[in-house]
């Protein structure tokens, strides 16, 4: 686990996401995406799609099942429903990241906290506004990644996400393995500490 | 002359075939299907097949009705997606299912939910209790490292592309096939997160059964789990048994069990008003 970032490649986009907004970006295999958690504890909810065949995605099942082991680290190969590796996690300076509390969403919210919740903004929106602009849907909505988001499962099986294990400026670096698009929600949820119950922006940059 | 020379004995040919038994097979009409359990009535049985080693089946069944899986040798493992028949764009969520009710080991009593907030199934009758929310489905790469290959049209078949096949049947693609639950096999979470698998030996008979929330679309793919560390591609027929009910009353225990699932049938309750 690298705590300070390694140097990074000619950037060619630099970005900083506003709190609660969905972001798209095209990143070409071989270049590196880095996330940064800006002010803290801010979860990152993130999806990928193969930019040559969008029904080939990222799938959290078959990145857990091929390195037996329910949390994203450093070294973490986000695998494709196919079974092929789309990014690379080469650093990071959190110990582990989510990748089984999914996107919070209107409807599941309803569940969560109650009714009142429903009309609140959810990362399932963002994701759906985000990829409409490719011709993407709801079918197209699949288990994602949750940077910076800390979700323990206890020896009896109850899970839930927890106090973050993130802090200001810490980061994700992320190396394409094929060309590819990410969808990120910049999660507005207020009703769980997966943001600290304040939603903060990110930074997006991409280098080669 | 063979006995296929002509369409006269090509016809007599394939009707001599009728009545053959064998292991894998659905029985038509389901009412005709014997051993069922105690107190269902076989006229009010609606499905009864028995899956093959790396076969799949895929089939819509009524709110209320309930669908028993029984891995009849004990070695099946059943990877499963769920749809609304009525509108398949909702659909079985894993991450919700998992996260909504506070614990990543399925069993009896647990819930089923849909990407939309609502019960798709309730597990009410668990005999195993050995279930997988965490690894999904086999595919082509991985079966074909493990056994040489994974084609539909080969010994291997592998789930995802089984998925393929009993969702296209429903008019379904690709981009359909969601994360799955896998049955009668165990994956349980270590305390460094990681994944630990139990593929048996259990014994023959045990069975699981849901109750379908809403008229339901089921695909079912009988194939090894992923990370079974066997060489062999071992596994054995699951029997798939579908019976009407009636639709969940309001003191259901199952129904009340939760505050967060309580809401989840009142969602369901919801849509189903009109």
């Amino acid at each position: 686990m690298a705590f300070d970032p390694p140097p990074l490649g000619a950037v060619v986009h630099n970005e900083v996401v506003a709190a609660r907004a969905p972001w798209l970006h095209a990143v070409k295999a071989g270049q590196t995406l880095r996330i940064v958690d800006l002010e803290g504890n801010q979860a990152v909810d993130f999806l990928v799609y193969s930019a040559a065949d969008d029904a080939e995605r990222y799938s959290a099942q078959d990145t857990i099942a091929a390195q037996k082991n329910i949390f994203l680290r450093e070294g973490s190969v986000l695998l494709s429903n196919e079974g092929r590796p789309m990014m690379t996690v080469t650093a990071t300076a959190v110990a582990y990241h989510d990748t089984i509390g999914g996107a919070c969403s209107c409807e599941s919210n309803t569940l969560r906290y109650g009714h009142h919740t429903k009309a609140q903004h959810a990362c399932v929106e963002n994701f759906l506004v985000a990829n409409a602009v490719q011709g993407r849907g709801k079918r197209d909505m699949v288990s994602n990644v949750n940077w910076f988001m800390n979700v323990p499962v206890e020896a009896d099986g109850t899970l839930g996400i927890v106090d973050g294990i993130s802090a200001p400026g810490l980061y994700v670096d992320l190396r394409a393995e094929m060309d590819v698009v990410v969808v990120v929600s910049n999660c507005p949820q207020i009703n769980n500490p997966c943001n600290g119950f304040n939603p903060t922006p990110v930074r997006m940059i991409i280098a080669q | 002359m063979s006995s296929t020379a002509t369409p006269y004995a090509a016809q007599a040919h394939a009707r001599a075939q009728a009545g053959t038994r064998v292991e894998a097979m659905p029985t038509v009409p389901a009412s005709a299907a014997v051993n069922l359990p105690l107190g269902v009535a076989a006229a009010d049985v609606v499905w009864d097949e028995t899956i093959a080693p790396g076969g799949y089946a895929s089939r819509q069944i009524a709110r209320g009705s309930r669908l028993r899986l029984t891995d009849l040798a004990g070695d099946a493992c059943v990877s499963l997606l769920i749809f609304n028949a009525e509108r398949p764009i909702e659909r079985l969520n894993i991450a919700d299912t998992l996260k909504v009710q506070w614990n990543g080991y399925l069993g009896q009593g647990r819930l089923l939910l849909s990407d939309m907030g609502r019960v798709l199934a309730s597990i009410v009758d668990d005999e195993a209790g050995t279930h997988d929310a965490f690894c999904g489905a086999s595919n082509q790469a991985s079966n074909a490292r493990k056994y040489g290959d994974g084609f539909n049209h080969g010994a291997h078949p592998n789930a995802r592309d089984r998925f393929s096949l009993g969702v296209a049947k429903f008019g379904l693609g690709r981009k359909d096939i969601h994360p799955c639950l896998n049955l009668f096999k165990e994956v349980r979470v270590g305390q460094g997160g990681e994944t630990v698998i139990d593929v048996g030996p259990y014994p023959p008979g045990r069975s699981l059964t849901l109750r379908a929330e809403m008229d339901l679309i089921v695909v079912l793919a009988n194939c090894p789990h992923v990370l079974d560390p066997r060489e062999a591609y071992a596994v054995t027929p699951v029997r798939a048994a579908a019976w009407r009910g009636p639709v969940t009353p309001e003191q259901d225990p199952i129904r009340n069990a939760t505050p967060e699932g309580l809401r989840a049938f009142l969602n369901v309750e919801d849509y189903f008003s009109r």
